[in-house]
């Protein structure tokens, strides 16, 4: 899928996104919208997978280590085929199968995801593994900037680059906003590049909030470096929606009928400009 | 007691994982600086494409081992118990557990093995706290044969486990490979219906001992070696209480939420019998060789056949 294409079906999902957590009454909103690009791009025109088939030998993993964002990899899903619409409408009900952070009984899910700092480690596993059986396939594992002060990530970080996984591609969801606030107060990450850099691993600069530049990166990934591959995606916490938008308290917060209403106009708007 | 085997549990583990390594290039094992102590010399240096060695990171390690296992690998992950069900709690509860990735956790000198390092190298507490993680399974084999039989069980075992063994060998409780081991099912290694001893790991041995004392003056103890502690055989403890009508566990872990706190949680809301839970009380332990920490807290032989004696003679 080209990046027009993506651009106007990542508002869609936009909009699907909105309306799950309004209507399951939960969900960590302002992560959810800063994300929601790259998976979008990943799973339409980067990730090798068969919704029909989701345990496809040959399949690219993927792991949302950000588990929190579970509902912006439900609407890509979903969308992608994973599993229907009904699964959505049950969210946040008695019962439902989708749960607060994803797990993988759910098709398309790699892992079980919720406790930061775990999933760039099975990542590193699953390269490893491909690097073993000399497969193709590629593993690609999402975290998010406040998970960065989690120690494990740097262990995952040195096993990475002792074992060469150039198979192995990272991104950290830039947004600068955790929950207790920005993340360069609750601690700092900054240089975040440099540090990774000095891990030994091939690190770049994207904007996640534009799927021009997440379809490029993704497009010029050199598989052949012997060095395991960082995306900082510089996103918006809260994209699309004004009121939302760098605003802390979005992480985990849930929109009034009103606030429902007035974000599902902005990103009306953002649908008619696609 | 019975005379020292040649083979450590844990060589056991690993020689058997070199053999069937060879011909299944899936088994993959997974370790944090413990090449030596978990005695995996051999597989590095006979398997080196299927050894990872990811340094001192114990979280990590289990976190790659889930990702290794996501793919198909039969991945074993070895390194001292203590850190395993410390460190890393949080990765085995998510990645394996919960995620119900088939890894094996092989926890090298469990319990008190460790003995005058202290307390940062116990770990006593690994069964009481892995129990309550739904889908995980335990099991403390007692002696070199049925170490191996468990890890030929588990190499082609779709489940997550965890494995515990000492440092040291221990005596042969099984004296030749004729033996029965089904996972889950405890094995009743004696026979008898005044009382029964239920051990697990390096207890089972002491049990089996403590009732040839206890036969000598009269008593007719039923020893059960109690390889598994999840899943956990019921039905046995049960049958035990119906038929000796007292029952004394003996472990080496803290007295609470272990194998005596499994078998209390059975026999007292189904057929309440007299019991005695043997093993650490809640302190930190003393600094003594393995064998004088089991006699001091008094779940080695001795003290067993102490706690057997004085709950047969009140029945």
């Amino acid at each position: 899928m080209e990046s027009k294409e993506l651009k106007r079906k990542a508002e869609l999902l936009r909009r699907r996104l909105l309306t799950l957590i309004y209507q399951g009454g939960t969900g960590h909103t302002g992560g959810d919208l800063s994300v929601l690009n790259l998976l979008t791009v990943l799973y339409n025109h980067t990730l090798h997978v068969d919704p029909k088939n989701p345990k496809m030998a040959e399949r690219d993993r993927f792991v949302l280590s950000k588990g929190h964002c579970a509902e912006a990899l439900y609407v890509v899903l979903c969308n992608k085929g994973f599993f229907g619409e009904e699964e959505l409408e049950a969210y946040g009900k008695y019962g439902a199968h989708l749960g607060g952070h994803p797990d993988n009984t759910i098709p398309g899910v790699e892992i079980n995801t919720g406790a930061l700092g775990h999933g760039l480690s099975v990542g590193v596993g699953m390269a490893l593994s491909a690097k073993m059986d000399q497969k193709d396939w590629k593993t690609y594992v999402v975290m998010g900037d406040g998970e960065q002060a989690e120690g494990s990530i740097y262990e995952a970080a040195m096993a990475a680059n002792k074992y060469h996984l150039d198979n192995l591609v990272a991104f950290i969801d830039r947004n600068g906003l955790q929950i207790s606030g920005s993340t360069e107060k609750v601690m700092p990450l900054e240089s975040i590049c440099e540090r990774w850099t000095a891990f030994g691993w091939d690190v770049k600069t994207i904007d996640g909030d534009s799927v021009e530049d997440i379809v490029y990166a993704l497009d010029h990934v050199d598989f052949t470096n012997r060095k395991p591959h960082l995306f900082v995606s510089k996103s918006t916490k809260g994209l699309g929606v004004g009121f939302m938008e760098n605003v802390a308290k979005w992480h985990h917060g849930v929109p009034s009928a009103a606030q429902y209403e007035e974000a599902l106009k902005d990103i009306d708007n953002r649908i008619a400009n696609c | 007691m019975k005379e020292i085997s040649k083979i450590p549990c844990r060589k056991s583990i690993t020689s058997t994982l070199v053999e069937l390594g060879q011909d299944d290039k899936d088994i993959i094992v997974v370790t944090s600086d413990a090449t030596g102590s978990a005695t995996l010399d051999d597989f590095a240096k006979t398997l080196p494409e299927q050894f990872v060695e990811v340094g001192i990171a114990e979280q990590n390690s289990v976190g790659i081992a889930a990702g290794l296992a996501s793919t198909g690998k039969k991945v074993f992950v070895f390194g001292p118990a203590c850190f395993y069900v410390a460190r890393s709690l949080e990765q085995v509860k998510v990645d394996l557990a919960y995620s119900q990735m088939p890894v094996k956790i092989v926890g090298v000198s469990g319990g008190v093995a460790y003995s005058q390092l202290g307390a940062t190298h116990h770990s006593l507490h690994d069964i009481a706290v892995l129990r309550t993680f739904p889908g995980m399974e335990i099991y403390l084999p007692c002696d070199a044969r049925q170490s191996r039989r468990l890890c030929q069980y588990l190499v082609n075992h779709n489940k997550p486990a965890y494995v515990r063994v000492g440092r040291n060998a221990v005596p042969d409780v099984y004296d030749d490979d004729n033996f029965e081991f089904v996972p889950g099912k405890a094995n009743m290694l004696r026979e008898g219906n005044d009382l029964t001893l239920i051990g697990c790991g390096e207890t089972v041995a002491h049990c089996v001992e403590a009732a040839e004392m206890l036969s000598k003056e009269g008593f007719q103890a039923r020893v059960l070696d109690m390889h598994t502690l999840k899943p956990f055989d019921k039905e046995a403890v049960l049958k035990a209480a119906r038929e000796t009508g007292a029952i004394v566990t003996a472990e080496e872990h803290s007295i609470f939420g272990g194998l005596g706190a499994a078998v209390a949680e059975v026999t007292s809301q189904e057929c309440p019998v007299p019991m005695r839970i043997l093993g650490v009380p809640d302190e930190n332990v003393i600094h003594a060789k393995p064998l004088e920490v089991f006699h001091h807290y008094g779940f080695d032989y001795e003290g067993i056949y102490r706690a057997a004696k004085e709950i047969a003679m009140s029945k």
